[in-house]
């Protein structure tokens, strides 16, 4: 007897793209190259701070100009949506019980906020904004 | 039971993802953003600032605790992304997403001791 299982025809590479939902999911998940090739470009910039003021100069002309500010627009909404759903998932990943009672699930993810602002003006008045 | 590198993996994974969550948006703005658009003054970078900025042994850890953490962050999605879009070449994969947070990460470090 012979077997003729359903297999449901998936698109090995555009399969993303069927449902929004799904579309989310890759945007998150796409996140990481702008993460991490911004991470990667704090690192060139670190070295040509070892290089010298002329090297580094040149290093904040490259960030300043449109490219530059183009890439840093686009890292910073990544990164603002990786917050977003980073905090999202946490009442999910970690939940959490006080007093035999589950905590609300926008209570954790706004105290997650709470500490994402406080963290975001230390950051801030450390650089010296 | 079965020892394996998951969680050591996942960990990290989740540790540079929180980190990133919390900092990396205030990190865009302040150091690179905000001075692009003009909103910050150039100043707050200059040379000797920043420098001077780094040689604390908190600055140069934090520092190096942000790029290692989310560098890996970084790489390990991607890795699993990679097969999410149909490339199921783990080994090469790995290689590369891992190897060039290594090496972000090995070239921070020396370059931060040497300020």
């Amino acid at each position: 007897m012979t077997r003729r299982p359903y297999i449901r025809p998936v698109r090995r590479y555009s399969w993303w793209l069927s449902q929004p939902r799904y579309v989310r999911y890759m945007l998150r998940e796409v996140s990481a190259v702008f993460i991490g090739s911004y991470t990667l470009m704090l690192i060139v910039g670190l070295l040509r701070l070892s290089q010298g003021p002329a090297a580094y100069e040149s290093f904040l002309n490259a960030v300043q100009s449109t490219a530059g500010v183009t890439l840093s627009l686009i890292s910073f909404i990544f990164a603002l949506y990786h917050s977003v759903t980073w905090f999202g998932v946490t009442p999910k990943a970690m939940p959490l019980r006080m007093g035999g009672k589950a905590v609300p699930p926008a209570i954790i993810v706004g105290a997650h906020w709470l500490v994402w602002a406080i963290a975001s003006l230390l950051i801030l008045l450390w650089v010296g904004v | 039971m079965a020892s394996s590198n998951k969680p050591v993996v996942w960990a990290l994974f989740a540790a540079g993802g929180t980190l990133a969550a919390f900092v990396l948006p205030a990190i865009i703005f302040s150091l690179t953003l905000g001075v692009g658009l003009g909103w910050i003054p150039l100043e707050s970078l200059s040379y000797e600032r920043t420098v001077a900025g780094l040689q604390s042994p908190f600055a140069k850890l934090a520092v190096i605790a942000v790029v290692v953490l989310i560098l890996w962050h970084a790489a390990h999605r991607l890795r699993i992304t990679a097969h999410d879009l149909g490339v199921y070449a783990d080994g090469l994969v790995m290689l590369i997403c891992y190897g060039i947070a290594a090496l972000g990460s090995i070239a921070a470090f020396i370059v931060l001791l040497g300020l």
